[in-house]
């Protein structure tokens, strides 16, 4: 079977100029040309100068409406050889997506953002273009264009264009709901790779009135030297040489793990990093962080919102995110409003709900030596 | 190399968010059906003339002592950033303490100054959402500061005071040693991070001043008193202040006066006389068990961007391994379906020779092939020739996204710096982007004789040996030599950290 297809391959690629689409996008001046393909959404994302505004709309517009999966098998092959840099030959990777599929046993925020190794590799051209024709609909995409434009000028160019993508339907929202975690879970990683700690505790998706709660635990904990994690495990205790609590993971879009992580000093365990962050986490629970630490995330968060707006592919990235969540990029600006309403006794009752034994998953490398029968090689000692 | 901390937190959460958000080089999906191709039908769409671009330039103030102000006004957003860019860094430093650029770049922000200690200025920089940082890079040291309009003069003097009355501190010298060392113990778990390191020891030697890696053994050697000799040393240096943002531009420039003008005259750098011999030709291997992927470095020496021919160079490198239509991308992703990343070409530097380097990553049991194509593109520089259609899109690849180099002030004001910096003439881009222009297929064909030596090469494969079928051997480089990349231990069974050479000194 294998002779015929690679036959009917080469047979195609007599009729295809390979990576033209890049090609044409290069040669105008395309900078940082790019794609994110994520478990919440895809985003295509580039900077071209003014004057190709309309080059791009047509390229961009183009490669939605009339999608042509031309050497598909051999741009499949590409993406299984990135499985294998970013997660199977990267500890990190690995120890992450082992996290992730432990968390969750229904919900697809368990399933490998890459794809498992058996479905990439079987997943066949007429799928994804049954993935394109559902999900990249006009009732699906926002576009947004920052930079030296008129909107007045602008937007005819981009309905003249983006118009030819079909209207709709709207693709169904995901009704998987994950159950309550009640049992605790661990996953031990045991090979010669340095240690490192995670734990992840089920919290709700970004429409929840709480969000913002936990942005401000994971900046009061994190951000920076002066947060709690760097001083305690970092700076006092001198057990960690990173300390963090952040956010999201998977995503955002549906319930995601607020994710506690460290780096262990050389000479220090993965429950020594346990103990440190679970105390740090009963801080939180007996008492109310300080109106200094309060302040210090309501003033950070407005400045670096402020910061956002000097990059034009970042702030068109946001407005396009929080236009497709909210349907109105103008939130973007207005959660502001919500982080200011943020108070300590939300900080304090969320910790107590949702930091508990029930609702966490461990995960954590810890360093083994190589086995007795493979004598050191000349990679062997301390790795 | 950057502060560990840094990196360790941008890699956890990045690979946080990477796990639902990997970042896909895209290539196929072509928009035209085949037959359309002919006819190109985005050549029909109007291209307006871009409107006239004068990048906006920053003030330039030389004063007597030899000290160079720049001041970048923007007034877009309410911020101030600044910067103290001091000559000197870990190429300098003493061998047997490498790592002491690492330590001092960590150590002198977080030890603070006599008057107020470093814990002290975290607390009133973070309720501010202002920074003040220090760091140490190859060929220099920075500190640089960033804050609300609103808080700027305060962050101003409270950066000067780090600055001119910096407390190096035993504690914090402590923490970064053990931020250091953390870095040693891990530095073989990432495959790509072994590969990139080791290559380079192949072209520079392994203990040359550009290579040359920290161990437990060297920065146990360095003390509080290295710090500080290292830092008045370094800040008697032709310095190069910068700061941008939204600010009045005859304030500024009175306050920066005021702060540096009394300093006694700079002194220059000495001239370096670094020896750069190249690879050694041959392949070498370093065996990693816990990986499916080969990471495979093709390296040679480079060349210094002041060279006349780099614009020509830079031609041929996109022509192989630059853009998506380049020769390697082409062969060996597209066409082979071997590699996600592969790329890379003749590196320059300011100041110095730069890498040759061509990566590729491929499963293991197709290194040979996935090598042995890489080679043979490289090779081909010298003897398939250069056409004009390369030509001509590596020239538009290159000229139309150039504008990205400075459509910030920002943007426009680290480049300044950076010709200043290196002793380069202010208007560079200019010369360079029109000689660019001006390259031609004979100027192809002409450098990439003179600088590509197929011959002269050295190869690098990390990967998993017992995957690797059919073995190196078949690629006929001679022997593989193993690297051993054992990471020397501490004698003792104890983090590092606790060989302190200073007495404890008092909290504050």
């Amino acid at each position: 079977l294998k002779a015929p297809f690679l036959d009917a391959q080469k047979e195609a690629h007599k009729y295809v100029i390979p990576n033209q689409f890049t090609d044409v996008a290069e040669r105008n001046g395309a900078e940082g040309l790019n794609a994110q393909t994520g478990l919440d959404e895809t985003m295509f994302f580039w900077s071209m100068p003014e004057n190709r505004l309309e080059l791009w709309a047509w390229l961009e517009s183009g490669r939605l409406a009339d999608v042509v999966p031309r050497e598909f098998y051999k741009e499949r092959d590409v993406v299984i050889e990135e499985r294998r840099m970013s997660t199977d030959s990267n500890p990190q990777g690995r120890l992450f997506e082992q996290f992730a599929a432990t968390a969750y046993v229904a919900h697809n925020y368990g399933r490998s953002g890459i794809g498992w190794p058996s479905e990439v590799s079987q997943i066949n051209a007429t799928e994804a273009m049954e993935f394109h024709k559902k999900y990249y609909v006009g009732a699906n995409i926002v576009v947004a264009v920052v930079g030296d434009v008129k909107a007045s000028e602008a937007l005819p160019v981009l309905e003249k264009y983006f118009s030819r993508i079909p209207a709709g339907p709207k693709p169904q929202e995901m009704t998987t709901v994950e159950p309550k975690q009640f049992a605790e879970k661990t996953v031990a990683i045991r090979e010669e790779t340095q240690p490192i700690y995670l734990e992840g505790y089920h919290r709700p998706d970004y429409r929840d009135p709480d969000a913002e709660v936990y942005d401000a635990i994971g900046d009061i904990l994190s951000n920076g030297r002066a947060s709690r994690l760097y001083r305690s495990l970092v700076r006092d205790q001198q057990i960690a040489a990173v300390a963090v609590g952040f956010g999201h993971y998977p995503g955002d879009k549906y319930p995601g793990l607020f994710v506690f992580g460290a780096l262990p000093l050389p000479g220090h365990s993965v429950a020594e990093m346990r103990d440190a962050i679970h105390k740090e986490i009963d801080k939180l629970k007996a008492a109310d962080v300080t109106d200094d630490e309060l302040a210090m995330y309501k003033t950070r968060t407005r400045a670096d919102l402020l910061r956002g707006l000097a990059d034009n592919q970042g702030l068109a990235n946001s407005l396009a995110e929080y236009q497709t969540r909210y349907g109105d990029w103008r939130e973007l600006f207005l959660q502001l409003d919500k982080v200011d309403k943020v108070t300590k006794a939300d900080i304090r009752r969320i910790a107590n709900q949702v930091f508990i034994p029930g609702n966490r998953t461990e995960a954590w490398i810890e360093t083994e030596a190589p086995a007795a029968e493979k004598p050191a090689k000349n990679d062997g000692g301390a790795q | 190399m950057k502060s560990l901390m840094k990196i360790a937190l941008a890699g956890m959460v990045g690979v946080a968010l990477g796990g639902c958000h990997h970042a896909v080089q895209q290539a196929s999906a072509p928009v035209a059906p085949p037959l359309a191709q002919q006819s190109k039908p985005w050549e029909q769409i109007p291209i307006p003339k871009l409107h006239d671009f004068k990048p906006h330039q920053p003030t330039r103030i030389e004063l007597k002592n030899g000290i160079v102000l720049f001041l970048q006004e923007d007034h877009e957003l309410p911020f101030v950033h600044g910067s103290v860019l001091i000559p000197g860094g870990s190429r300098e430093e003493d061998p047997a303490k490498a790592g002491l650029v690492d330590l001092y770049g960590q150590t002198w922000r977080t030890s603070g100054t006599a008057k107020l200690n470093g814990d002290a200025l975290d607390d009133l920089l973070e309720a501010k959402a202002a920074h003040i940082e220090t760091a140490g890079d190859e060929d220099s040291t920075a500190l640089s500061w960033d804050s609300l309009k609103a808080d700027s003069d305060q962050v101003f003097s409270l950066a000067i005071d780090l600055l001119f009355h910096p407390k190096f501190s035993a504690e914090k010298l402590k923490l970064a040693r053990q931020q250091e060392a953390t870095g040693i113990i891990r530095r073989n778990d990432d495959e790509g991070e072994i590969a990139e390191r080791e290559s380079a020891k192949l072209v520079y030697g392994a203990d040359s001043p550009y290579t040359r890696q920290p161990e437990f053994a060297t920065i146990g050697r360095v003390t509080l008193d290295d710090l500080q000799a290292w830092h008045d040393r370094t800040l008697q240096g032709m310095l190069i202040v910068s700061v941008s943002g939204d600010f009045d531009p005859a304030a500024m420039e009175a306050k920066l006066r005021a702060a540096f003008e009394s300093l006694p005259p700079a002194q220059p750098a000495p001239a370096r006389h670094d020896a750069f011999p190249g690879p050694k030709p041959g392949l070498s291997f370093i065996n990693k068990e816990d990986v499916n992927q080969s990471n495979i470095q093709i390296v040679g020496l480079g060349t210094e961007r002041r060279n006349p021919d780099v614009p020509a160079l830079a031609v041929m490198n996109e022509i192989l391994g630059g853009g998506f239509a380049s020769r390697l991308v082409q062969k060996v992703r597209t066409e082979l379906g071997l590699a996600y990343e592969v790329g890379g070409g003749l590196g320059f530097a300011y100041d110095h020779p730069a890498e040759f380097r061509v990566v590729a990553l491929t499963k293991s049991p197709t290194t040979v092939e996935a090598a042995r194509a890489s080679l043979s593109e490289i090779a081909g520089v010298t003897t398939r020739p250069f056409t004009d259609e390369e030509l001509a899109r590596a020239k538009d690849n290159l000229l139309n996204s150039f504008l990205f180099r400075y459509d910030t002030r920002e943007k426009v004001l680290a480049e300044s710096v950076r010709l200043e910096f290196y002793h380069y003439p202010p208007d560079y881009l200019e010369t360079y982007t029109a000689a660019l222009e001006q390259v031609t297929l004979a100027d192809l064909d002409r450098v990439a004789k003179r600088y590509v030596h197929p011959d002269k090469l050295a190869i690098l494969v990390v990967g998993k040996g017992d995957e690797i079928k059919p073995s190196l051997d078949e690629l006929k480089l001679g022997p593989v030599q193993p690297i051993d990349i054992t990471i020397p231990m501490p004698a003792r069974p104890e983090p590092p950290n606790s060989r302190q050479q200073e007495p404890p000194e008092e909290k504050q």
